[in-house]
């Protein structure tokens, strides 16, 4: 706009700022002295504050973002805060290792401090394959009931959170190998789903009974080593129960057959070196709570 | 109000009449100087004044024993272990339906006594009235009465002036720090967060809370004083549909004081009011307004003026009470030469507050005296909803929290039935009996404890919901709980 042309309004006496709709024209009316005042204050604000906080992200030949005089960093904050939470955590968790799993389990203030800790410890480290409250999922052993693979009692999922099953870098892992007997060519076509029926019928579920009859030799020759004579399966082993109605893979004739032809042999890695003795205690209750311990 | 920006007539131009000069938007305030007042009101004030900041200040050092392990401190809003103490009653989270009835109460306490008494709320006790009267004391103490400020605002600064001043303003946040610092008391242990603050031992929200109170203190008493009453606060606008032309209201009693005016002594009174113009309750209001200007938006109701007309009517040999508590049906009865009606105590709506606020106080003792010492809470394991167990059982697992709301440790007794065959167990306890009978729980002393809870039924069980029975072993006072039960049928 230019200055010559000032157009004052004739009923306030304020200059317009020559802005015209239909007649109707707008007062150039100064900024409210508060506002003004405020403007002013925060505009040094930003300037102290681009001088204290980091403020410039990193452009080309930077290297870094600028660090400001204050040299604030959140990450550095966060990392802080992580470590006092651990030393917040080092007694009770103390308590945890001086006391045998029972002891814990038993004693109510532990048992609360141990559930406590285990419930988050499991969310975060275990229930990506378990599942929240460890209500499992298709190959991955539901933790709430009182089927076990290995082992069921505190010592024993103990060991299995610090040993991992199937994981290679742990000498002392659980270990176990199925067949894969069809992949392999260890057994024929018929053989496999002869088998396929005999497993059907040990479980209670419709099956054929001369296909059935027909493999039950085989199974003693082949299964009955590690699942047993009566397939009642064998926990030093990892050898699942067949009888009953638990199914990691599922207990369609398809799956069953699966299994026969390529063989499961899920991994859970060893938790010792990743997470500290209290943790492995918190958990090993923890899961022992949840519904199946023995 | 603004001058408009629209020029709507095109004629408003040039013939048009001559614009009114700019006006501005808001008005600026008036500095009042309220002169000391001497009568009874003003010793009643005093001594309100006396006994709110004296609660105020002191309570939150009073004592009161509960048992071990439970604060002693006889008022306190104890957020840490969420419960609020008041001498002989403890409140949980789960009773706060009591402060919202003490809220009620006070509310319709507040509003019998406007429909009775009008603003005495506002002239007395209201912390805003009490503490700018005690900022304007400080003040008269540094800097004179009424004339003797008005004098000192209007000279130029000397060091008379800038050592009163620096006086009255560091009393003042003396006073508004002891307000502020008594205030983070209530909220904690009073004599540990007393001597941590010296040290630095109380968290930086208690330094927080107390400068925050400290300014607002400051400002609003020292600096906003009647601005808080008349632009600030609800309470004067709703006022104006509790109050009625019945109550009594601190009121000018035109009748006997117009038509007012100067008096020699000379003069007779035959012919003209009570009122001789010296303007002695203006010069008194803290809120800077003319009692015989009627009843007002901004007048408190504080009686200052009362005490002020009062001395002066004394002077001049004419009885008191030309100000007074009068009712507006009275002193416009008398303007008409009719005999003013009796004051009515028992009116409709005074009737209904009180009804109203016995109702409520009784429903709020007998709750109180019925109040349950045990709660159960039942909470269902969401993840996973059911688990099938080896021999075809559905399991079903729960959290328990068992509350208790007394000092003593104690033994309750859960049953959970509604099932067919049902059978569970508490982990980390042995069932002494059979797995369907009830277990024994101990519960700590004054708290919640949880425990987690395995309920299973026989395979084939198609029935949904549980009963959970949670019994005092030694009161039998009990609490139960439903929960859904879940499985695949």
């Amino acid at each position: 706009m230019s200055n010559e042309h000032k157009d004052i309004d004739d009923h306030s006496g304020i200059e317009t700022t020559g802005h015209s709709w239909d007649g109707i024209k707008e007062l150039n009316n100064p900024l409210p002295r508060w506002w003004l005042i405020t403007w002013y204050i925060t505009i040094v604000w930003a300037v102290i504050y681009m001088i204290l906080m980091p403020a410039i992200p990193a452009l080309p030949g930077m290297g870094t973002n600028t660090k400001g005089l204050r040299n604030h960093s959140d990450r550095d904050l966060v990392a802080a805060a992580v470590v006092e939470l651990k030393e917040a955590r080092t007694e009770q968790s103390a308590t945890l290792l001086d006391a045998s799993l029972e002891e814990i389990e038993t004693n109510r203030d532990l048992q609360q401090f141990a559930l406590a800790m285990g419930e988050s410890l499991f969310g975060d480290n275990c229930a990506t394959c378990h599942g929240a409250g460890g209500r499992g999922a298709i190959g991955y052993p539901i933790l709430a009931d009182d089927v076990w693979l290995w082992d069921g009692t505190l010592d024993g999922i103990e060991y299995t959170l610090r040993h991992g099953i199937r994981h290679d870098a742990d000498d002392d892992t659980r270990f176990s190998l199925m067949p894969s007997f069809g992949r392999d060519k260890l057994l024929s076509a018929t053989e496999i789903d002869n088998l396929t029926e005999y497993v059907l019928r040990a479980s209670g579920q419709e099956h054929d009974t001369e296909e059935a009859d027909m493999a039950a030799e085989l199974f003693q020759q082949q299964c009955a080593s590690c699942h047993g004579a009566d397939a009642k399966g064998d926990r030093l082993q990892g050898a699942p129960n067949l009888t009953d109605q638990e199914w990691l893979y599922g207990s369609t004739r398809q799956a069953i057959h699966d299994t026969i032809y390529n063989a499961r042999n899920s991994h859970m890695p060893a938790w010792q070196d990743r997470l500290d003795d209290a943790s492995i205690k918190a958990l090993a209750v923890y899961v022992h709570t949840l519904g199946g311990g023995e | 109000m603004g001058q408009t920006t629209l020029n709507i007539h095109p004629s408003a131009g040039k013939g048009g009449p001559t614009p009114p000069p700019p006006k501005d938007l808001y008005a600026k305030r008036q500095q009042i100087y309220p002169k000391l007042a001497h009568g009874n009101f003003r010793l009643v004030k005093w001594a309100v004044m006396a006994v709110t900041l004296g609660i105020y200040y002191v309570l939150p050092w009073i004592r009161w024993d509960r048992g071990e392990g439970i604060p002693d401190q006889a008022v306190l809003a104890d957020f840490q272990s969420e419960k609020f103490y008041f001498f002989f009653i403890e409140i949980w989270p789960q009773d706060i339906h009591y402060l919202a009835g003490l809220l009620i109460l006070a509310a319709l306490g507040l509003f019998l006594v406007t429909s009775l008494l009008g603003r005495v709320w506002c002239g007395y006790t209201c912390p805003q009235t009490v503490w700018t009267d005690l900022f304007i004391w400080v003040e008269r103490a540094f800097e004179g009465d009424r004339a003797a400020r008005k004098r000192l605002d209007n000279q130029p600064m000397s060091v008379n002036k800038l050592a009163r001043k620096l006086g009255k303003h560091t009393v003042w946040l003396i006073i508004a720090f002891w307000t502020g610092g008594a205030f983070i008391l209530y909220w904690h242990d009073a004599p540990t967060i007393a001597r941590g603050w010296f040290t630095g031992d109380v968290p930086l929200s208690a330094y927080w809370f107390a400068g925050i109170l400290t300014l607002t203190t400051y400002f609003l008493a020292g600096w906003m004083r009647e601005q808080v009453c008349t632009y600030m606060c609800p309470w004067p606008r709703i006022q104006a549909a509790l109050t009625d032309e019945h109550a009594l209201n601190v009121t000018y009693r035109y009748d006997r004081g117009e038509p007012r005016g100067p008096k020699r002594k000379t003069e007779s009174w035959d012919e003209r009011g009570d009122c001789i113009d010296c303007d002695q309750c203006v010069q008194v209001c803290p809120m800077g307004i003319d009692i015989r200007d009627g009843e007002q938006l901004e007048c408190i109701h504080c009686a200052l003026c009362i005490d002020a007309c009062d001395q002066m009517m004394t002077k001049i040999d004419r009885p008191t009470g030309l100000i007074a508590y009068d009712t507006e049906v009275a002193v416009a009865a008398r303007n008409e030469g009719t005999t003013p009606p009796k004051y009515r105590l028992i009116r409709s709506r005074t009737v209904l507050y009180a009804v109203l606020m016995i109702a409520i106080a009784a429903l709020m003792t007998w709750g109180f005296m019925t109040k349950a010492t045990i709660e159960a809470n039942v909470l269902k394991d969401r993840s996973p909803p059911y688990v099938q167990l080896s021999n075809g059982s559905i399991q079903n697992g729960y959290t328990l929290k068992l509350i208790n709301k007394v000092a003593e440790p104690r033994t309750m007794i859960v049953s959970i039935t509604g099932l067919e065959d049902l059978s569970f167990s508490v982990i980390g306890f042995e069932h002494t009996g059979s797995p369907t009978q009830p277990i024994e729980l101990p519960v700590e002393a004054f708290g919640v404890d949880r425990y987690r809870i395995l309920v299973s039924v026989p395979a084939g069980a198609t029935q949904r919901q549980i009963t959970i029975t949670v019994t005092d072993k030694d009161s039998g006072e009990a609490d139960t709980n439903r929960a859904s039960f879940r499985g695949p049928n």
